[in-house]
């Protein structure tokens, strides 16, 4: 079931490469359909879902692949990639709902965001080092041609940039994972085993080392307060759909490895740098808000604010490596949170992205105060960014609340310092409503005038993301079902 | 069954007024809001009476659980009841975009229903915050004024800072083992009880707007008038009151947040006081006076006075949101709310004028209206405790009298008939006034007239030991000396206000400026670290970064100059080396050594056109061969180990 979903996909991508006699309509629906059908899997997939042991793995298979190496074609899911997972497909379907309108090329685009889809569904079911390293660097490829071929601006550069920066990234994290097999004994890529094995038990110079290498590469990814910097100037040049991707899942692949990887191989390393985590955490927390507040560009801001909302997962998952007294509960509520945030950022700020998209579809500028008054031209795009704006900033009712509620109580219950985090939430709102204001009130002025209302494809792709974040925020059991355990048994690997 | 009213109370005005906040359909809006809200106030007034008691699994160490007591079965028909009074008004005051109006509205009331039944932190966080951006969305209601939207969003900032405290009280509840439920809290271990306490307790006072976050209060005027009527005064302030009176077991389990909070609510009571008597605005005049009656609310929750406290918000909601419905039934016809242009106003429209009278007098604490036998329900256990207190409540109390006498010698005062031409010309200042006021706007403020008339007997005898222990609180002990006294008092103040002028010092009527000082001493200071920040993320953090691959490409090049240059010619010159020695062994040794002589200078020189190959100068190339090169090295460290 999981190859299925991971490689459909694929396949279809393959064929619209290898097909030029399909037409640019049959090819924009067939992307959509494929979408569709990724989501109808995942749904089933979810229906299927029972929660495995700990450090057991649902949906599982597993064939030979490298058996020199000791690294195998070994995929499965648990209660913390089944939720990324399903973000990942309905922020897929977002984009290509919303490329229903693309008229650049749209059956090469089609066949990049198909392949695109794979290599991140693929890298959130591994279970071996090298095939998670595999999805990790083909999804950086992938993205560096959608914003050097889609994109805006600057273009080139920026993909460049961001390739450059995050293949690097993807290079440490590599050293990192030869490090692991190079002391595992037997040695192994297979992650079920190197989570059981724990080969740096006891050596905490080594084991040092290769968190390190492995936290810079996934620290780069995230991004992290100081190695963010690739990030704005991809997002501003990526195309929409780009933007959203990127915000929405290929961030994730940094905080996921935290959980996946880092956390439960390396634990004593873990511990014993946790609190430089935490630190990163925070900082990335208020660094990322004050200097989104002062963007006049509305990508960047968005950008930056990514910052901001995955530093919230850092700080979660550095406060869960603090060990105080008895506090095991705060700290399985603050990874729960840090889980549930990374599927609520991605469905917020992607469809944050989406919409910003339509400025540059309408008046080719990101530029806020080229603004004013947008609500009178076009109310449903008005109402539509302001209730993704007020979910961004963690209003309750919207799924950044559950998770940034459950961040905070994990993380002030375990290490009280981080309440000087809470800062951000309130810096957030203040830049969010700013941007409301220099887009949308006042006197409609400048760019605004003539502005065309959203169209079909714009409100069924962010309409819906938004939909599922309100869901998330009222009834957040059956995400928070899946999530819990898995991220209790976290904990306990943590504590080890 | 009981369990599905509770839920239906709260989930009906929110689905419909989100439903309507989008939907746009501003025909049907205002009958759809009516029916609705009269469903809810029906509903509030059965689960008052049956109590019901709801919870579902919510995050991770906590739940969602609703519940009515005591204290829940006054509030939520309080609420239930002006949402609906206020929302008849604005059928008749609100024209355009009244689906969104309305909407809003709703949802509001259903998070001030939630607030105040909430039995968990995050159920009450959940709705406290709905509340407030509520409040941002219809103080911004008018969205092409931009001053209106920032005062939406100053309102919104300010209240949030307040809130971060219940985030922070809802860690420290987590830390200090008591648990999410409110009621549990004073459980929690002595270090983390401080925390938790002082986390609600701001988030409380910015929501009933007391010092130091009251100026929010004043920007939120710019909003409708029956926003300020519901939000600004009856409901959402209230819950802050509220909320205080809720946790009081906590607040009195520290030993200083009890103290502290019955200060902080008398000192708001004295300067607020102080601050709307200075007013020429009477929606300014009202904030003010709302920010000076929560202080007694607090002052209550602070002494342990939770039937006073009570009493007094309910007779509060009741007066106030009449005043303000008055004030905009005269902002909406004249066009003003000026004081100095509502000279007569009384006497234009007696029905408005009459209530607005009622209210007025109880709002002074006149006998036998509300908030004079409230008031004191109030002050009688502050005599017990403190007598400093007391007599700076009495001055409060005494101020009350002052600002609503201020309203009464102004709208009931005869103008001359000289001065009607100039009176005319201040009309129209802020609005083009309609000159009228509809049936719509005049019922709701005859209901609430009667309310403010005869609430007061929640906190007299017979009802108001039954009250008391349905609170569970001590009898009310205000004694009938103290009910005369304060009744004496107000009548005097009263009498002075209408035959001398009160001063309207400048700062006073500035809000002593309060906002402004947090402007220069909060926002410019985080705005210019923002620019900062950003500056140097853009200027040293992304130029080192940049930095990195010019370095790399200098020294690729710098070694492609090496390669060139030493390398590359040294195996040229060796190969030329050769070649040479290998013409000269051949010259020496005739045919023998060279064909193969000949074969290695060939291949030399091949490995020489080989070397040079990867200088290209493209960046790509190099890095995949440093990715190359890092591989073999990997691949060494496996194999050699």
């Amino acid at each position: 079931m999981l190859s299925l979903i991971v490689f459909l996909p694929l396949v279809v991508s393959l064929a619209l490469v290898a097909l030029p006699v399909i037409g640019d309509v049959v090819a924009r629906w067939v992307w959509v359909s494929v979408a569709a059908v990724e989501v109808v899997l995942l749904i089933a997939v979810w229906q299927g879902y029972e929660t495995p042991a700990p450090g057991a793995l649902a949906f599982e298979e597993q064939v030979p692949w490298i058996p020199g190496l000791n690294s195998s074609y070994h995929v499965g899911v648990d209660g913390l990639s089944l939720p990324l997972l399903a973000m990942t497909a309905v922020i897929f379907l977002a984009c290509a709902v919303y490329s229903l309108g693309e008229r650049n090329r749209p059956r090469l685009q089609a066949a990049l965001f198909l392949f695109l889809q794979s290599m991140s569904m693929g890298l959130f079911v591994s279970a071996d080092l090298i095939l998670f390293f595999l999805f990790f660097d083909l999804s950086i490829v992938g993205m560096y041609f959608i914003i050097a071929g889609w994109g805006h601006g600057d273009a080139a550069r920026s993909a460049m940039k961001f390739f450059l920066y995050t293949f690097l990234g993807s290079l440490s994290l590599l050293v990192g994972f030869i490090g692991l097999y190079v002391f595992a004994d037997p040695h192994t890529f297979d992650m079920v085993e190197l989570t059981a094995q724990l080969p740096l038990a006891g050596s905490s110079l080594a084991g040092g080392a290769i968190l390190a290498a492995i936290l810079l590469g996934l620290a780069v990814k995230t991004p992290t307060v100081p190695f963010h910097t690739w990030l704005p100037p991809a997002h501003t040049d990526a195309p929409a759909g780009g933007s959203a991707v990127l915000a929405g899942v290929l961030l994730k692949m940094g905080t996921y490895g935290f959980l996946r990887i880092a956390m439960p191989m390396l634990p004593e390393a873990w511990r014993s740098w946790a609190w430089v985590i935490l630190a990163v955490g925070v900082i990335s927390v208020v660094y990322g808000a004050l200097v989104a507040l002062a963007q006049s560009n509305l990508k960047r801001m968005i950008a930056y604010t990514s910052v901001n909302h995955m530093g919230y997962i850092v700080m979660a998952v550095g406060a869960a490596g603090v060990l105080a007294s008895d506090a095991e509960q705060a700290r399985t509520i603050a990874v729960t949170g840090a889980v549930t945030q990374m599927v609520s950022h991605g469905l917020i700020t992607g469809a944050l992205f989406l919409l910003a998209g339509v400025l540059h579809d309408r008046a080719d500028t990101y530029e806020m105060d080229a603004y004013g008054g947008l609500a009178s031209p076009a109310p449903r795009f008005a109402a539509l960014f302001a209730v993704g704006a007020f979910a961004s900033l963690g209003l309750p009712g919207f799924s950044g609340f559950i998770a940034e509620f459950q961040i905070f109580t994990g993380s002030i219950a375990t290490v009280p310092v981080t309440a000087v985090a809470l800062l951000g939430i309130l810096i957030t709102a203040a830049l969010f409503l700013r941007a409301l204001q220099r887009l949308f009130t006042g006197e409609t002025r400048g760019s605004s005038e003539g502005f065309a209302d959203l169209r079909l494809p714009e409100l069924l792709s962010a309409g819906p993301l938004l939909l599922l974040s309100l869901l998330i925020g009222v009834l957040p059991r059956f995400l928070l079902d899946v999530i819990e355990p898995a991220a209790a048994a976290l904990v306990s690997l943590v504590g080890r | 069954m009981t369990d599905v009213a509770l839920w239906l109370l709260v989930l009906l005005p929110a689905v419909v007024g989100g439903l309507l906040t989008l939907s746009r359909l501003d025909r049907p809006a205002v009958a759809v809001s009516l029916t609705t809200a009269g469903v809810t106030a029906v509903l509030a007034m059965v689960v008052s009476v049956v109590r019901p008691q709801v919870a579902v699994p919510f995050v991770a160490g906590a739940k969602f659980a609703l519940g009515v007591d005591g204290l829940s079965a006054l509030m939520v028909p309080m609420v239930a009841v002006v949402t609906l009074l206020v929302l008849v008004f604005a059928a008749g005051d609100i024209k355009e975009s009244r689906a969104r109006f309305h909407g809003l509205m709703l949802v509001f009331a259903a998070a001030a229903l939630v607030t105040a039944t909430a039995q968990t932190l995050p159920a009450l966080l959940m709705a406290w915050e709905v509340m407030g951006a509520m409040s941002f969305a219809l103080i911004g209601f008018w969205w092409r004024d931009d001053h209106r939207v920032s005062s939406g969003t100053v309102a919104f900032l300010t209240t949030r800072t307040a809130d971060l405290g219940i985030y922070l009280a809802a860690g420290a509840a987590i830390a200090g083992g008591a648990g999410m439920v409110l009621a549990d809290l004073p459980a929690s271990s002595p270090a983390w009880r401080h925390v938790v306490a002082a986390g609600i307790l701001v988030a409380a006072l910015g929501k009933a707007a007391q010092l130091p976050f009251s100026f929010w209060l004043s920007r939120a005027m710019e909003g409708p008038s029956p926003v300020s009527a519901l939000l600004h005064s009856a409901a959402m302030v209230a819950m802050g009151g509220y909320l205080l009176l809720r946790v009081q077991p906590l607040l009195a389990s520290t030993g200083w947040a009890a103290p502290t909070t019955a200060w902080i609510g008398v000192t708001t009571a004295v300067v607020m006081g102080a601050v709307a008597v200075a007013q020429r605005d009477l929606k300014q005049l009202l904030a003010a006076s709302t920010s000076a009656q929560l202080g007694f609310v607090v002052m209550a929750a602070g002494l342990g006075a939770v039937a006073g406290g009570t009493t007094h918000l309910v007779a509060h909601a009741s007066t106030k949101a009449l005043l303000f419905l008055a004030a905009g039934a005269w902002l909406s016809a004249l066009g003003t709310k000026q004081l100095t242009a509502l000279n007569g106003v009384a006497r234009r429209w007696p029905v408005v004028g009459w209530a607005a009278t009622v209210g007025a007098l109880s709002l002074a604490g006149v006998p036998p209206l509300a908030l004079w036998a409230t008031k004191d329900a109030v002050l009688a256990p502050a005599l017990e405790q403190s007598w400093p207190l007391y007599l700076v409540g009495m001055a409060g109390a005494a101020l009350s009298a002052a600002y609503a006498a201020k309203i009464l010698v102004v709208v009931w005062r005869r103008v001359p008939a000289s001065r009607r031409g100039e009176l005319k010309s201040r009309f129209d200042e802020e609005r083009q006034g309609s000159r009228h006021v509809g049936l719509a706007e005049k019922a709701p403020l005859v209901v609430l007239a009667l309310g403010a008339a005869v609430l007061g007997v929640l906190a007299l005898p017979p009802l108001g030991s039954t009250m008391a222990r349905a609170l569970g609180d001590e009898a009310i002990g205000s004694t009938p000396g103290e009910l005369a006294l304060s009744g004496g008092i107000a009548v005097v103040v009263l009498l002075l206000v209408w035959w001398l002028n009160v001063p309207e010092p400048r700062w006073l009527r500035d809000w002593m400026g309060l906002e402004r000082g947090v402007d220069i001493l909060v926002v410019r200071p985080i705005l210019a670290l923002a620019e900062r920040c950003a500056r140097f993320d853009d200027h040293i953090l992304d130029r080192a970064v940049e930095a990195v691959p010019s370095l790399i490409t200098r020294g690729a090049s710098s070694t492609a100059r090496f390669d060139d240059g030493v390398l590359d010619k040294g195996v040229m010159a060796s190969s030329r080396g050769v070649v040479a020695l290998a013409q000269r062994s051949a010259s020496a040794d005739g045919h023998w050594f060279d064909g193969a002589v000949e074969a290695v200078a060939a291949a030399v020189r091949s490995l020489g056109r080989l070397a040079r190959k990867p200088q290209t100068g493209a960046l790509h190339q190099y890095y995949i061969q440093a990715v190359a090169v890092l591989a073999v090295g990997v691949l060494l460290l496996i194999t050699v180990r």
